[in-house]
């Protein structure tokens, strides 16, 4: 049977990046366990919606944990209580009823809020841009088999790599948020 | 210039000071333990440390070293506080994993240079100052050799409160010093996913040797004064 | 009716793009840095496609959706990349990866456009090793592979289940040394909205320039060029629930097609074998898990009714059927594939078991996939190895640990064939509009075979367009920059204004989700998986009520001229629908099944799709005749030279 969980959502408000923000709080009654946070959220979004409200902006786009696109501080953890899970991934089951669920935005003064949950992360291009690419053009490179790569170093190469680019990390260190989560399984953003 | 502008450079400075300061606490640890022995041979270290051309130029590169590393602490500690932006987490909540002292290191430095104040003023004062303005210190009517420390170790841990004070700042010293230790060595670079754990044991262990040494002697006098 | 010309090179299959790479026009050094190329969007095609055209030294103005181009949705493709390099020395080769493909789209997709593809997919694998991409490798050293899905052989290059996002990061870090060049520069969070054309001195019209609209200032600004390129991927989204990102739409391909560029197979739409089945209404997306399990896991449903209907009731546990009563359908229907079909074959399977009653979850809309075998052979470690994110991201969605209890898997909108259509050299039939991976038609037929999405985005980027465009350009040199403040740009701004000004008009009860879920649910179930005459004429008059609720009944709250998320999305949802009704009309056209297609009234007696190749040989280009009129049918004829055209058998 389908279990259902009721709630009260703190959730920050916030215009504009100049503008003053603050907690609004929100009512949630019967929400399926099985349903994940942002879907709670677009719940939300659809209330307000229908109340002729304008909805909680947050980022958020592949919904499957790769893209990094998602953030949000819930409950004092970036990205929710699960570990190894991104906000997207994060399902309502983690919650119990009747708690209050407090989410933020990430506050760093290197991602400033764009609106309500939205933060603005170019900082990360900008650093990609300045020089975090490998300078190769297209073409003219050798055969990809003709430099053996052990597989220990293809797999520390690959540990990585797999950094989604989300800013999670800067709960620890707000100024040097490099050391980032990685995607399902294996994360490091709570202890960066 | 990089020791200056960027976050790397400013964190190789703490870590460059910091070893410095580790040292000259082994070397003063060392001294100190010599008073536990006899109290003759302490005051013979204190007169040979006193106000000579090099014992000043030490005592002068100490000041600055400190003076750097707190300068330094503080524009790191008002960096991180801006870098977090206009508003704080209005709910945080801190994993395990993180180490407590790391978080706490301003707040420890604080209590460590309190501390450092007081003990200036309990020692250096009564001994290498007066030695270079040519005074002496007076306890209780009683003027004080400034070469005299043995006299100066009896007399401070014969009360409670300064052996109070002196546990307090040797503990916050403590946690300062089990993260400093490792992180200085990962700031400069000679860490690693193995040597991390290396250091960080090697850290544990040195820094309560030293810790315990300076304990040993604060406690050995209070209780000495007792019985 | 014009006759098309799909400008296909002369000569044998294999010499045909060494031939027309010879005999191209190239563009100097000198004058292409005179020459402004628009990328619209910056996925693996976008991205990969603007760095390499900045590399040469055009000048690229490359738009992002997101606030990165690495959050594009090519990050989450799991699998991997194919390349016939015949490393595993399994006997694979160009002209296999060709075959495998042209079999895998059913014989539905350009021989000469495939036959490239399979050329220049083994150029990728040095390219993205060359960039670092951490791809998997063997103890000695060298790159591992792994089977796929519709073919015979290892040739699946793969970063773990990340291979898209590898793919992507090194296709992103490529784009942003050419932005550190000067040569890109990138317009993150904005949106096309769309397609300047200007008459040209012969008063033909070319694509000069795009109308994008700022996501977070809400401004709506111009942006020109001497060609415009179009990388934005797929429609999947028209189905509300798919495999895509929420952000993944086809209003570009939408725009292009209003302004006469031919939208081509729009029916076919890939069905993903194993997704995550559908819980509950308030569902926002489906989640994959990646066709790699295939490999080792075991798809069944119960023998017996009744094990199945005890099973949807929640009275027994999977693991209470012994092997005996278990039908693995795949390994049953298709001995030589076995549970490596091609995806439509394996969703098809899955669809006819479960019409059958013999689906395994609460709605019956759901199939076992099993690890218990692949673990009593291997170990569980080394399951755990090779598939343990995917194991952890199934348990935290369904709260099921699948190291002790079977998969449940069902299909799902994942991909989309169809696309604008795109001659030899990847124009649209609109000069100077060019058209890049998921978004043009050209490379997969009617199915597409796994890990080949990747290889078609990256191969249009890196190794075909920027050779064909300068096809294009060669003749532009001579013209100036374009002003954005040519009559044309004024009158295609205010349209686009006008167009949000009427949206935000409407101003009734309900909101944009609510009426996408509309049109999914009707998608879903008239034009998905199984279609015949009678549903899709039921779904095109469908359709036209959800238009008709979306023009009369939608609600945008906010203001326009600010971020506005309800409002991008409701720009979306009137493309979606208006894309759902093309599909109708296609799938309603073609009177045969194929791949991702299949008609109900068209079926061998063993329940297999049966093509019409005497009537259906041919690609079906859409185009728009106006708003409210039925669009006009062309015909780009496929005549198989090299290739003989059989009935695909994946049984022996």
């Amino acid at each position: 049977m389908e279990k259902t969980i009721s709630f009260k959502l703190k959730i920050w408000r916030q215009r504009g990046p100049k503008e003053k923000g603050q907690f609004k709080v929100y009512e949630m009654k019967d929400i399926s366990t099985d349903a994940s946070f942002l879907e709670m959220l677009d719940i939300l979004n659809e209330q307000l919606i229908n109340a002729g409200e304008e909805p909680v902006v947050f980022d958020h786009d592949c919904r499957e944990g790769i893209c990094g696109m998602c953030s949000l501080y819930i409950n004092g953890y970036p990205h929710g209580p699960a570990t190894g899970a991104t906000t997207c991934q994060l399902y309502m089951r983690r919650f119990k009823d009747g708690e209050t669920i407090t989410v933020e935005p990430w506050r760093s003064a290197g991602f400033p809020i764009i609106r309500d949950l939205m933060v603005d992360r170019t900082a990360y291009d900008k650093i990609m841009q300045a020089g975090g690419y490998v300078s190769i053009n297209t073409g003219g490179v050798p055969d990809a088999n003709s430099i053996p790569i052990s597989k220990e170093k293809a797999d520390l190469a690959m540990d990585a790599a797999s950094c989604i680019g989300c800013g999670a990390c800067e709960n620890l260190c707000p100024s040097r948020p490099i050391s980032a989560i990685t995607v399902n399984g294996i994360s490091i953003h709570h202890n960066a | 210039m990089w020791l200056i502008d960027s976050s790397i450079g400013r964190k190789v400075v703490m870590s460059v000071t910091g070893a410095a300061l580790i040292l000259f606490l082994t070397f003063h640890m060392a001294m100190n333990c010599v008073a536990l022995i006899s109290g003759d041979a302490y005051n013979a270290i204190c007169e040979f440390l006193g106000a000579n051309w090099y014992a000043l130029v030490g005592t002068v590169g100490l000041a600055v070293l400190v003076l750097i590393h707190f300068v330094y602490a503080f524009w790191l500690t008002l960096l991180n506080r801006k870098a977090r932006g206009r508003e704080r987490y209005a709910v945080n909540k801190r994993y395990d994993t993180v180490e407590w002292a790391s978080q706490n290191m301003f707040v420890l430095g604080i209590i460590v240079v309190l501390g450092l104040c007081l003990h200036l003023f309990n020692f250096w004062y009564k001994m290498q100052l007066q030695e270079i303005l040519g005074t002496t210190a007076v306890i209780n009517g009683q003027s004080i050799s400034p070469t005299d420390g043995a006299f100066l170790i009896r007399y401070t841990f014969s009360q409670w409160y300064y052996v109070l004070a002196y546990v307090v700042w040797l503990a916050a010293l403590w946690f300062h010093l089990s993260h400093g230790f490792w992180s200085m060595f990962h700031s400069v670079g000679w860490s690693g996913s193995k040597w991390l754990g290396r250091w960080q044991v090697i850290g544990n262990i040195y820094v309560t040797l030293l810790v315990l040494g300076f304990l040993s002697v604060v406690l050995f006098y209070f209780f000495k004064s007792i019985f | 009716m014009a006759t098309i010309d799909s400008k296909i090179p002369e000569g044998a299959l294999a010499e045909k793009w060494s031939n027309y790479k010879a005999h191209q026009k190239l563009v100097n050094p000198a004058n292409k840095r005179k020459l402004d190329i628009i990328v619209v969007g910056s996925g693996l095609a976008g991205a990969s496609a603007a760095a390499t055209l900045g590399s040469l030294g055009f000048k690229v103005k490359c738009f992002c959706i997101q606030d990165s181009p690495r959050r594009a949705h090519s990050i989450a493709a799991q699998g991997g990349i194919n390349a016939a390099k015949n490393y595993q020395n399994d006997g694979d080769s160009v002209y296999r990866l060709f075959m495998d493909t042209i079999k895998g789209g059913d014989y539905r997709a350009r021989e000469a456009n495939v036959y490239r593809l399979a050329e220049v997919s083994n150029n990728i694998i040095d390219q993205c090793v060359a960039q670092g991409v951490p791809f998997a490798r063997e103890y000695g050293g060298t790159l591992a592979n792994r089977s796929f899905g519709g073919s015979q052989v290892s040739r699946t290059f793969y970063a773990r289940g990340q291979t898209g996002q590898q793919l992507l990061l090194g296709a992103y870090s490529a784009l942003c040394y050419q932005v550190n060049q000067g040569n890109v520069e990138l317009f993150t969070r904005c949106e096309m909205l769309d397609l300047v054309m200007i008459k040209d001195d012969k008063g033909k019209e070319r694509a000069r320039g795009i109308i994008y609209r700022d996501l977070v200032s809400g401004e709506i600004k111009r942006c020109s060029a001497h060609a415009v390129v179009v990388g934005t991927g797929g429609y999947g989204n028209a189905y509300f629930l798919s495999t895509n990102a929420m952000t993944s739409n086809g209003s570009a391909i939408m725009q292009c097609y209003r302004k006469g560029a031919w939208f081509a197979n729009p029916a076919f739409a890939q069905i993903h074998p194993t997704c995550i089945p559908v819980q509950g209404d308030k569902q926002s997306k489906l989640t994959l898990m990646s066709e790699s399990l295939r490999n080792d896991g075991r798809i069944w449903v119960p023998k017996k009714l009744e094990d199945a209907q005890k099973l949807q009731k929640g009275l027994i546990n999977p693991n209470d059927i012994p092997d005996e009563d278990r039908d693995f359908y795949l390994e049953r229907r298709y001995p030589a594939f076995g549970n490596l079909v091609p995806r439509d074959v394996a969703s098809r399977a899955a669809k006819e078991r479960c019409d059958k009653g013999y689906g395994v979850n609460a709605t019956g809309l759901a199939v076992f996939l099993d690890f218990k075998y692949a673990i009593q052979t291997f170990g569980k470690q080394v399951i755990a190895d090779k598939y343990g994110n995917l194991f952890d991201m199934y348990e935290e969605i369904t709260d099921v640990n699948p190291y002790e209890n079977p998969m449940m898997i069902f299909p799902a909108i994942h991909y989309t064939m169809g696309g604008l259509w795109v001659d030899y050299e990847l124009q649209t039939s609109i000069p100077g509009l060019f058209a890049i991976g998921e978004c043009n038609f050209s490379d997969h037929g009617a199915n597409r075979l796994g890990a080949s999405a990747l290889m078609q985005g990256l191969a249009d980027g890196y190794f075909v367009l920027p050779y064909t465009i300068q096809s294009y350009l060669a003749d532009q040199i001579s013209i100036p920059r374009f002003s954005t403040d040519l009559p044309e740009f004024e009158a295609a701004e205010k349209a686009v204004k006008e167009r949000i000004a009427k949206l935000m008009r409407i101003n009734g009860k309900r909101s944009v989700d609510s009426i996408h879920k509309e049109l999914g649910h009707i998608m879903w179930e008239y034009v998905g998986m199984g279609r015949t005459e009678e549903s899709l004429k039921t779904a095109i008059k469908k359709l036209d009520e959800v238009e008709k609720t979306f023009w009369t009944d939608l609600r945008i709250p906010g203001d326009a001229q600010t971020l506005n998320v309800e409002l991008e999305k409701a720009l979306r949802l009137i493309d979606f629908i208006e894309t759902g009704k093309l599909m109708a009309y296609d799938a309603l056209n073609r009177e045969e099944s194929c791949g991702g297609h299949f008609r109900e009234e068209h079926q061998t007696p063993e329940g297999e799709a049966l093509r019409h190749d005497d009537k259906f040989s041919y690609v079906a280009c859409w185009s728009y005749k106006g708003e409210g009129k039925k669009p006009e049918m062309l015909k780009e004829p496929l005549n198989y030279e090299f290739v003989k055209v059989e009935t695909r058998n994946y049984k022996n």
